[in-house]
């Protein structure tokens, strides 16, 4: 019987490495595992240092703890074992070993450290601004500002100087390396490479410091794309939008519903207050320079994805939000702008 | 001379032992800790149920099964009632059983305090958990980080019920750690000297200290965040400067010590109940207990690791990566040890011995992914995912509760007087085992596919679908084998078979009395000669390293038949730490509900010190004149 | 040292001599110190980082203070006294240094409000900056701890006229006494730190007015 179990050891110790190995899925949206740019690839070697050290222990300890429990398992009879207090060497080894292993772990562990956190020289410089519960993205350099989906040009190194307006939230893209929290009165700084053009969709991101009831939905994507496409993007966001001759009536109608009409806001919280779109919210390139309260909608038909990269960008969920956004984001300071019908479809159109 | 028992009081003071009054009253130590381990299982049970509705919520994407604010009180409620209201109190539990029996006192140093500790914790947990009863449970999180905690962002009562709910149990924590800290040094049997000491007391002793220590760092945080919130104070407001990390540095002196709070007690069960099952002394006994030591000094040089990603410069960021990676090796020891223990043992495979076994093996996962954690280069990847959920859990629940249920099984014998079932509690065990495998170990992998942790949905293009339904299943499986557990406890309660006074061949002073244990614990204080004193009186080994039962062992050589049991004294029962405990809990309870509230409290609470200080520790009787002096204690 | 023996009946007897109450103060105090040093490190941090007045040198009257801190000193000399003149037997002496130590711990905190309500007045409250904010709550609570001292004091002089302090019972004002010390020592501690050291801004401040 206990040799029969004995023996069921080594397959245990192949059953762990095998339920060890079921986490790796790269191809996942945010998995750590798939590394593509050199701040993520550093730190991921880091995590297979430690994680093989990891698994050394776990293969040794677990299956020697059972093997003992079994082996040394009392029988009827069984004299008292002898009494041993302890062993000096084995006492000595077994705590200097540990630091030795340590102390070499510690040597990749702290290079590293110093790597991600030390941007390097002449960085393309983005200002991240954390929201409740949406992200702000300023490129000073390039005079743009947009929200939650950000574009960067492959290959080049991208500072991230984070802030945050209320209160602590987290910045994070698994695919281009670790995150940094966006603290109010500080500025944190990171950053990231994409070594490769990102997917359609994006890199995927999201908010990782519990920062309030929609935390949850407050994500972001990264673009990242070849230089020259990375410049054209730039151009289009400075520029400016259609001029009053060239929009379509209902797109000319919304316009001015968004610079110029007075609505009844209702708020998550119950209150009630006379707003205009333009108090909150900037278009960019119109002239329109409007509050830094809500995101910045310049181009916002551009993009993929819309609340914080939520869901997908497109005139049904644009409605649904006008609608009614609390119960798409719960608890959104998005206060719901009572509207005739024919309003929101206007400002469908125009945006 | 005579002071007679109307001293200060309106009532006479309690005399009886008998009756619910007799619970209430009660200043006896084993009373109390069978009061603070039932009332931490009821806890227990609410902080499981909370985890269940968060685990039904995540089983899968999209789910609505509550709103995300319900949700974001439950998983912060649920930190909150375990680790104050299930863990450390059953652990105080066990303080309060074992240590006075394991150094051979009659009872703590200052048993009407340890009363008081027993009722400010029974009322500080109602007081914290009393806001789901507004729909106002704290919402922020169980670190509730500033500024999230500040009234413009939380402005319900969630974190008022927060504040002051942890101000009251803090109340209660230390002045149980500050007896035991007195009672350790200063009630020690002749010849128990600290070497000597059971690991249990040893690791009662440190936990002790951590708790004096760190619990004021917290208070003083508390206290800031409720002049915030009450009085428009400035500590982490933002607009006048205020340093929302000021609130993390504090918080997290305090942390890391009070995980280490968590864990100590827990590892000193294991280093009682694996020796008892092996038949062997502990492995490297004093490494053991210099390594406690160590753990809890090096506990306060760590704590921001907690930190990592908040920006605090690489410099900073590297030397608590290294505090924390060598703080590995004293736990690392233990284990070890532990093992060489077992290594060559006489091994019986109970229950108690099953979850200690167990603990070793869950508590080095956990501790394997603390490890990976203090690489913090690599941990910007894992911080706030639910890989560090993980490896809470697997601390906690395979290390901590492991540990203390092994406790339950162990030590049920001898204060019921009727061994628990063990064919029931094997299955239990190993049900217990596999559902939190289940439960937690998909964390791991899924934290690591990028799951942050405090979410109330996802969205099923991530690819985590699959492994939040297994760990939700685990979870119910891990709650059902609990229920069994509970059903066992009961059970054996009323109709478990009768317990010897030494059911398991054990070795340290507690199992040389009888079972279930007489109020005045030994009737003669026992002399002691070596450490695991009772095995030594039971078995000698021989020059030739075989060790043999002595004949008419196991016993003290003074006889116990010729002790006159009535004449020994012990504390009288009284109401005061009860009318205390009142006026505490409502003086906290006013500054939530209205301050009218806390001034009754207030009063109700001078009443009680001042009846509790002119009162004697004992009444005179007219048999033993020389307690006759009052003593203001 | 270790092993005394603990003889059945006697629960005054323990392992290292040493009275429980009193070990048990010294660990409380130890304790409190934890308490009294976050509350400071908070005000340490945040010095020099208001926003805007009143800043420290602006209300500050270290004359004043000073006076305040020796009238709190005193009254640990008082309350030495007092220990002394219970340990002797002699109530009258003891009941005269005790109520000495409580009059100064109530001038002391008659102080303190008068100090208190004189800032307000010139615009600092708990409110107005961090400067407000940390220096109330600091001094505040050193203050809540001399006042529950002034309590036990009077506590003691009502026991005493009640025949119920005995001399060979003065471990119960060693007690009280040693936590009046560790009340004093801490406001030493304060006045150094949050007084004192702003001394050279003060000067600073009155040379450039012109005094």
């Amino acid at each position: 019987m206990n040799v029969r179990m004995i023996r069921a050891i080594p397959l245990l110790i192949l059953g762990s490495m095998l339920m060890l190995s079921v986490g790796c899925t790269p191809e996942h949206l945010m998995s750590t595992f798939d590394p593509l740019g050199p701040v993520a690839a550093e730190q991921k070697m880091v995590w297979d240092f430690v994680f093989w050290a990891m698994a050394v222990v776990f293969v040794t300890v677990l299956p020697m703890l059972l093997y003992m429990t079994l082996k040394f398992k009392r029988k009827e009879g069984d004299p008292i074992p002898p009494q041993t207090h302890g062993h000096r060497n084995l006492e000595i080894a077994w705590t200097v070993l540990p630091i030795l292993v340590l102390a070499v772990a510690a040597v990749p562990t702290l290079n590293v450290l110093k790597y991600v956190l030390e941007p390097p020289a002449g960085s393309m410089q983005v200002n991240v601004t954390g929201h409740q519960w949406w992200w702000e993205f300023e490129y000073p350099e390039l005079g743009i500002r947009t929200a939650n989906e950000l574009y960067i040009p492959v290959g080049k190194p991208v500072q991230f100087n984070l802030q945050a307006k209320d209160v602590i939230h987290s910045f994070w893209v698994p695919k281009l390396g670790g995150k940094q929290d966006a603290i109010p009165t500080r500025t944190n700084v990171m950053w990231y490479q994409a070594d490769v053009t990102s997917p359609p969709e994006g890199f995927y991101g999201q908010c990782m410091e519990f920062c309030g009831t929609s935390h949850a939905n407050m994500r972001l994507r990264v673009h990242a794309v070849e230089s020259d496409a990375f410049d054209i993007w730039v151009q289009a966001q400075k520029e400016p939008g259609p001029v009053a001759e060239d929009l379509s009536e209902l797109a000319a109608e919304g316009r001015d519903y968004f610079e110029n009409m007075d609505f009844t806001a209702t708020y998550a919280d119950g209150a009630v207050s006379k707003q205009r779109c333009v108090y909150c919210h900037t278009v960019d390139g119109l002239g329109i320079s409007g509050a830094r309260t809500g995101p910045n909608l310049t181009h916002v038909a551009s993009r993929r994805t819309l609340l914080s990269a939520l869901v997908t960008n497109n005139s049904e969920n644009l409605t649904s939000w006008l609608d009614n956004p609390q119960a798409m984001k719960p608890v959104s300071r998005m206060p719901i702008p009572t509207l005739t019908d024919a309003k929101t479809v206007a400002w469908g159109e125009y945006l | 001379m005579a002071t007679g028992t109307r001293t200060g009081g309106i009532l006479a003071r309690p005399t009886s032992m008998e009756g619910v009054w007799g619970w209430v009253t009660t200043v006896d130590a084993k009373r109390i800790g069978m009061m603070y381990i039932t009332t931490s299982i009821l806890f227990f049970l609410w902080g499981g149920i909370q985890a269940l509705v968060v685990r039904t919520q995540l089983s899968y994407p999209g789910a609505e099964f509550v709103s995300p604010d319900t949700y974001n009180s439950m998983f912060t409620m649920h930190a909150l009632t375990m680790i104050f209201l299930a863990i450390m109190p059953m652990s105080v539990g066990f303080f309060n059983l074992i240590v006075p029996l394991q150094i051979g006192a009659r009872d703590v140093a200052f048993p009407r305090m340890n009363a008081l500790s027993y009722w400010v914790y029974l009322f500080g947990g109602l007081l914290l958990s009393m806001g789901w009863l507004f729909g106002e449970a704290a919402s922020s999180g169980w670190f509730a980080y500033a500024p999230l905690t500040e009234s413009a962002y939380a402005a319900d009562r969630g974190m008022d019920f927060y504040v002051l709910g942890l101000l009251v149990l803090g109340t209660s924590s230390m002045a149980g750690a500050f007896n035991f800290i007195v009672t350790i040094i200063n009630l020690r049997a002749p010849g128990l000297t600290w070497f000597k000491l059971p690991v249990f007391v040893w690791m009662t002793f440190i936990t002790s200290i951590l708790l004096v220590t760190a619990f004021p760092v917290i208070t003083v945080a508390l206290i800031e965040l409720m002049f915030d919130r009450y009085l428009g104070a400035n500590f982490f407001v933002a607009a006048q400067g205020g340093d929302p990390l000021l609130w993390q540095h504090l918080f997290w002196v305090f942390g890391h010590p009070e995980v280490y709070i968590l864990i100590l007690p827990a590892m000193g069960i294991v280093s009682e109940v694996l020796p008892t099952f092996a038949r062997k002394p502990l492995f490297g006994y004093p490494v053991i207990v210099f390594s406690g030591i160590i753990i809890g000094v090096m506990g306060w040089m760590v704590w921001s690791h907690h930190m990592f990603t908040v920006g605090l410069g690489t410099v900073a960021v590297g030397v608590f990566t290294v505090t924390t990676m060598l703080i590995a090796v004293p736990t690392g020891v233990k284990v070890f040890s532990w093992m060489a223990t077992m290594w060559k043992g006489s091994i019986a495979l109970t229950t108690a011995n099953l979850y200690a076994i167990g603990f070793i093996a869950l508590f080095v996962i956990g501790g394997l992914s603390g490890v990976s954690h203090s690489m913090s280069s690599s941990d910007f990847q894992q911080q706030d995912t639910y890989y560090v959920v993980a490896h809470i859990h697997y601390v906690l629940f395979g290390g901590s509760i492991m540990a203390l249920f092994s406790g339950l099984y162990y030590w049920f014998p001898k204060f019921t007087g009727r061994m628990m079932n063990e064919r029931y509690g094997k299955i239990q065990f190993f049900l217990l085992f596999i559902g939190m495998n289940i439960a937690f170990g998909p964390m791991h992998w899924v934290g690591m596919d990028g799951m942050p942790r405090r979410i109330y949905t996802y969205t099923s293009n991530m690819g985590w679908d699959f492994w939040n339904m297994v760990s939700t299943l685990g979870a119910f499986l891990l709650g059902f084998s609990i229920l069994l557990l509970l059903h066992n406890l009961v059970r054996s309660f009323k109709k478990g078979e009768i317990a010897d006074a030494d059911p398991w061949d054990g070795r340290t002073l507690e199992w040389s009395i009888p079972s279930p244990v007489p109020h005045y614990n030994f009737a003669r204080i026992p002399n002691v000669v070596s450490r695991d004193d009772w095995w030594a009186r039971k078995y000698v080994t021989g020059e030739d390293g075989v060790t043999h039962p002595i004949p008419q062992g196991g016993a003290y050589a003074e006889n116990e038949e010729d002790v006159d049991v009535h004449s020994i004294h012990l504390p009288d029962p009284s109401y005061w730490p009860l009318v205390t405990a009142i006026g505490l809990a409502l003086m906290g309870g006013g500054v939530v509900f209205h301050l009218a509230i806390s001034i009754v409290g207030a009063l109700i609470m001078l009443v009680g010190i001042y009846g509790w200080a002119f009162e004697p520790v004992n009444e005179p009787d007219e048999e033993h004149e020389e307690h006759e002096e009052q003593v203001i204690n | 040292m270790e092993a005394t023996i603990a003889p059945q009946h006697d629960e005054h007897a323990t392992t290292t001599g040493l009275d429980h109450r009193k070990m048990l103060m010294w660990t409380f105090l130890g304790s409190d110190c934890l308490f009294f040093g976050s509350l400071i490190a908070t005000y340490l941090i945040y010095r020099g980082q208001s926003i805007q007045g009143p800043f420290p040198y602006e209300v500050f009257d270290i004359p004043y203070t000073s006076v305040s801190a020796f009238v709190l000193l005193m009254s640990s000399l008082t309350m030495v006294l007092a220990l002394s003149a219970i340990q002797r037997g002699d109530q009258r002496n003891f009941r005269i240094w005790v109520i000495a130590t409580a009059v100064l711990g109530s001038v002391f905190l008659g102080g303190q409000v008068y100090e208190f309500t004189l800032f307000v007045s010139e615009g600092l409250t708990v409110k107005t900056n961090l400067f407000g904010t940390t220096f109330f709550v600091l001094t505040g609570f050193h203050g809540v701890h001399v006042t529950i001292g002034v309590f036990m004091l009077l506590s003691l002089v009502g026991a005493s006229f009640a025949g119920k302090v005995k001399q060979h019972q003065s471990i119960n004002v060693e007690l009280i006494g040693l936590y009046w010390h560790f009340v004093d020592i801490v406001w030493i501690v304060i006045f150094t730190v949050v007084y004192l050291v702003e001394a050279p801004a003060i000067e600073a401040a009155k040379a450039a007015v012109g005094h």
